[in-house]
């Protein structure tokens, strides 16, 4: 009797896994990333002509919670057109009742392996901005996204910053359309979204239960890891927020190009605010991080820290450095021509 | 504040520091208030230049230098006029402007952009 050996049992396994698109618009091109509710294959958009990115549950898992999770992050995905949230194109069941929803194929690299090129603070804290933009768009829409961390965030070939993998997502509220209504083309495209969206959001409860753990360990909020559904809220992604940028202002690894940055108070200050373990003493809102982080690059005092008169001077100092070093050179020169004119 | 204020303002401040600073020389304590005047007027003409530049020019390297020329050129001036000492006007003289030239680039707000249907 011959035996399979593991390869080739995980290569059929990948086989029996590869989603059938007969029936569909779409042409499989290959895998791109494995993920824990399912795979993300690059596949040919054939009316379209485009490259697009398409997630499909696994054979094993193409029913029950999953499904309605899969179906219910590309409502989610939907529900969120903002240039920092991946768009998604369409959502679909596959021949054999796999749920598939395709979305915008990002070129580009996760943020966790793209900072490594990255040696500046300022151009690093300038992407979290970007992430905190998306974040902040998704709150006033009502969804969080449970799952903020590096690997989840891509930078597309033009530094284009895009949140990804909402599988967590969690609506709090039904979304608003009222701005909107009065476009028809608006109201077209989000009327059934809406009704949807109310759908899900009792869904998500149901999907969500009290005592459920969803996140990953080091980003995930406290609250979270206790699987205290019902504290989980806009201040659990602010969490998982700071730990992203203390992920980001971590010094770089040494080497020729990078030098090591000095250590930052104000910036500790800022993550260490955003990741209390309480959440009544974060941020209350994405926006008032942010501001935080630009008030930071802008050489501004910041609202987590309360500064010394030696921090304050050190601040200005390093603010206006050139302008405060020609002041003290003219000063400088005055003394000297004085000196040597006495003489 | 606009380039043009701005630089006329330093201008004007930091000329008459330069002008007050003769104070400590005492062969010309006597004409202390002539020498503040005019050097606060040389201050406020570099800074309208220099402001003026900025508002035309974006560039830190050639503000600096912009500053620099119409400092030492200034400055120059004075010297010539006054027969003398012009390594202790000169000097500071063009200091000035170099100070100017980099505030004017680097904090004075630009112009509004007009907007192209009233061009």
């Amino acid at each position: 009797m011959n035996f399979l050996s593991d390869k080739t049992v995980d290569r059929l396994r990948q086989n029996a896994n590869l989603p059938d698109l007969s029936g569909t618009r779409y042409q499989l091109l290959e895998r791109v990333a494995r993920g824990g509710m399912g795979t993300v294959y690059a596949a040919r958009d054939q009316t379209l002509d485009r490259r697009v990115a398409l997630k499909v549950l696994d054979v094993a898992v193409a029913d029950g919670d999953l499904a309605l999770r899969l179906n219910r992050e590309a409502r989610v995905l939907a529900l969120l057109e903002h240039p920092g949230i991946v768009p998604v194109h369409d959502v679909g069941t596959l021949g054999d009742g796999r749920v598939f929803y395709t979305m915008k194929f990002v070129e580009g690299q996760r943020l966790d392996k793209y900072i490594e090129a990255v040696a500046s603070l300022p151009d690093r804290l300038r992407l979290f901005l970007r992430i905190c933009d998306a974040v902040a768009f998704a709150h006033a829409r009502g969804v969080l996204h449970r799952d903020l961390k590096p690997a989840n965030v891509m930078v597309g070939a033009f530094g284009e910053v895009l949140v990804m993998d909402w599988g967590l997502a969690k609506i709090l509220r039904e979304p608003s359309f009222a701005a909107s209504q009065d476009d028809p083309d608006a109201t077209i495209l989000h009327a059934p979204q809406a009704s949807n969206a109310s759908a899900d959001g009792t869904r998500a409860t149901q999907i969500t239960g009290q005592g459920t753990v969803m996140g990953t360990p080091g980003y995930m909020s406290p609250e979270q890891a206790r699987g205290d559904i019902a504290q989980v809220n806009e201040r659990s992604d602010i969490f998982s927020l700071g730990a992203v940028l203390r992920f980001l202002s971590s010094n770089p690894e040494q080497s020729s190009r990078s030098k090591a940055w000095p250590p930052n108070r104000a910036l500790e200050a800022i993550c260490a605010k955003a990741t209390e373990s309480n959440p009544a003493n974060r941020y209350a809102a994405v926006s008032d991080l942010s501001a935080d982080v630009s008030r930071y690059l802008d050489g501004l005092p910041v609202s987590a820290r309360k500064e010394t008169i030696f921090d304050k001077a050190l601040r200005v100092y390093r603010r206006h450095t050139v302008a405060i070093l020609l002041i003290a050179a003219y000063l400088a020169i005055r003394i000297l021509l004085l000196v040597f004119s006495r003489r | 504040m606009n380039k043009v204020l701005l630089g006329l303002l330093l201008g004007a401040v930091l000329g008459a520091v330069d002008g007050l600073t003769s104070w400590f020389t005492p062969a010309v304590r006597a004409q202390l208030a002539g020498i503040v005047i005019g050097s606060t007027v040389k201050g406020i003409i570099a800074g309208i230049a220099i402001g003026f530049f900025a508002r035309k020019v974006h560039s830190l390297a050639l503000g600096i230098v912009f500053g620099l020329a119409v400092g030492f050129a200034l400055a120059f001036l004075v010297a010539y006029l006054q027969h003398g000492y012009y390594f202790e006007i000169i000097l500071p003289g063009s200091l000035v402007g170099i100070i100017v030239g980099y505030a004017t680039q680097r904090y004075g707000a630009a112009p509004a952009a007009v907007p192209a249907t009233t061009r």
